[in-house]
């Protein structure tokens, strides 16, 4: 059997998701990867990658296809596959619930594990328990969490075969604001900074920003400092903002709350900057230096722009 | 305008959950049970138009065993005009709750259905979509702002790249974001008052649905444990240490 694999974009980007979601999928069967949306034909130019049979480009009127119009497109080819596989993203999670639905499937999503093509491994409870599933299902409908993945990388180029176009929704996009900012994809991120309500103003957490680039890091938020207005909604991590598994966590003014915990705890190494040796990200940390962040995160921005 | 809002009785955020050693699942036993925090805010948004006159009625739902009356009256106080439990004590697949909510959405025929965005115990984050997909209404998932406009929608969504605002024709499905609201606490004499507003309790087995779960849990695992490190003594000794983590990361790229 065949597997299907929706490739993740947004706003005529490839994601960077898309090569790891490639990586989980490979052993399930045939690989197939779904561009779909506004700009897919250009989109799935970049998207040969190894272990890859076969493109499907679907074109279409939204350049985030939305969930009523992707859902019909998938349903046509669903009985062609074992699995029909996408990232745990906005697209992902939009889409996968109602495409399951409407198939009468059961879906397991969040997957951080493929143990066999029918058993999976999903966390709950915010990360503080793993589920180990098995199903029977005929079709398995899945969101993958891609940043336990590796990306896969570009191979030979592979046949494109060019689907109707997805069919206009009922959903009007009026308006798309991209978060400013020039900084690495944070769940794909290999150095991820991530700063708390500590920082006290935008201003201060705008330090941040320049310790993440001089790192080559992207830039992440508690729900706090999103909610202060330090950082915009999308750099929130945690259960409720993004799953992020960088090689390098730095949390700095992070307390460690069991929600922001959730976001990142599949980080390789963990450290801490915090006035609090008692802050439960500092007890979970590889390691970590007690102190205030207003006087160490300039020493840390000179030390690493030098290098 | 009609509103049907959902609400599940889940562990309270605030809980460390314990898993138990035979990894038969999460130990519940005598922990604060609440109302999902993600539904809190999908009331205060069903209740905030029921008071800015978009809308004439609003009925909350919650899917549950017995105790989950609790989570109704919490509704109920905060605002809902009256409520509805489905009782069963088995622990419902996502699937099986859209589908009795499907029945519930053609029997009451409200105009919006707003729910939580997710459950903060299984996380899964599909009761609406599977929902707006099995009634074929538009959806609008992740909504930090939400405004009625004559038979319309416009929802800001809270997505990956930033923000995305858009327009979506009633009837159609919502999913609450923490930043849509501030969910109000009911004051004391509206916690006395839902005690006297219609709620009525139907059994899960009388809406014909099929029940049994899809899935089989073979088990359930904690986390693996992290060993705290050194403390470090000073910004030269935590430079030196990242200078070495970045070394071998690039080394590995």
């Amino acid at each position: 059997m065949s597997v299907l694999i929706l490739a993740d974009h947004d706003l005529g980007q490839l994601s960077p998701s898309t090569a790891r979601l490639v990586t989980a999928a490979q052993g399930l069967g045939d690989l197939h990867l779904l561009v779909a949306g506004q700009g897919a034909s250009a989109l799935a130019a970049a998207a040969h990658f190894a272990g890859v049979s076969k493109i499907l480009v679907a074109e279409g009127p939204d350049a985030l296809p939305t969930a009523d119009s992707l859902r019909a497109a998938l349903v046509a080819l669903a009985p062609g596959y074992s699995h029909i596989i996408a990232a745990s993203s906005s697209l992902g999670r939009d889409v996968i619930p109602g495409l399951a639905a409407r198939l009468g499937v059961m879906p397991v999503t969040d997957v951080v594990e493929i143990v066999a093509p029918n058993r999976f491994v999903r966390p709950i409870y915010a990360g503080n328990a793993f589920e180990h599933l098995s199903s029977s299902e005929p079709l398995h409908i899945l969101t993958v969490r891609t940043s336990v993945f590796t990306p896969a990388p570009l191979g030979a180029a592979v046949p494109v075969e060019t689907l109707a176009p997805l069919a206009p929704g009922r959903v009007t996009t009026l308006r798309a604001e991209r978060s400013a900012g020039d900084f690495p994809d944070l769940t794909s991120a290999a150095v991820v900074v991530s700063g708390g309500i500590a920082f006290g103003s935008v201003e201060k957490f705008a330090a941040l920003g320049d310790l993440a680039t001089a790192l080559g890091g992207a830039v992440g938020a508690t729900r706090a400092a999103v909610d202060a207005g330090y950082a915009p909604n999308d750099w929130q991590v945690g259960q409720t903002g993004k799953i992020v598994a960088p090689d390098l966590y730095i949390g700095i003014g992070v307390s460690g709350a069991l929600q922001h915990l959730a976001g990142m705890q599949g980080a390789k190494r963990i450290v801490a900057i915090n006035t609090d040796p008692e802050a439960p990200l500092v007890k979970v940390a590889d390691y970590a230096l007690i102190g205030d962040l207003v006087e160490i995160v300039p020493q840390l921005i000179a030390a690493f722009r030098k290098a | 305008m009609k509103i049907l809002v959902t609400a599940k009785r889940v562990v309270d955020h605030a809980v460390r959950i314990r898993v138990r050693p035979d990894g038969t699942g999460v130990d519940k036993t005598n922990a604060r049970m609440s109302m999902n925090p993600f539904d809190r805010h999908a009331v205060e948004a069903a209740v905030a138009l029921k008071e800015a006159g978009r809308a004439s009625e609003v009925v909350v739902l919650s899917i549950g065993p017995k105790a989950a009356t609790d989570v109704i009256l919490t509704a109920l106080a905060m605002g809902a005009d009256r409520g509805v439990l489905i009782e069963t004590d088995a622990a419902l697949e996502t699937l099986a709750i859209a589908r009795l909510l499907a029945k519930v959405v053609a029997e009451e025929q409200p105009d919006l259905v707003l729910l939580g965005k997710q459950a903060v115990d299984d996380d899964a984050s599909h009761v609406g979509q599977m929902l707006a997909a099995l009634l074929d209404w538009p959806q609008a998932t992740f909504a930090s702002a939400l405004s009625v406009d004559g038979a319309a929608l416009e929802v800001t969504r809270e997505v990956d790249f930033g923000r995305l605002t858009q327009r979506l024709p009633l009837p159609a499905v919502v999913t609450a974001d923490l930043r849509l609201n501030t969910p109000r606490n009911a004051a004391l004499p509206m916690v006395m008052k839902a005690r006297q507003k219609p709620l009525a309790v139907r059994a899960a087995a009388e809406f014909g649905v099929d029940l049994a779960p899809r899935l089989i849990i073979e088990k359930v695992t904690p986390p693996a444990e992290r060993q705290q490190g050194p403390i470090l003594q000073s910004v030269d000794e935590l430079v030196a240490r990242l200078r070495a983590d970045l070394a071998s990361i690039e080394g590995m790229t």
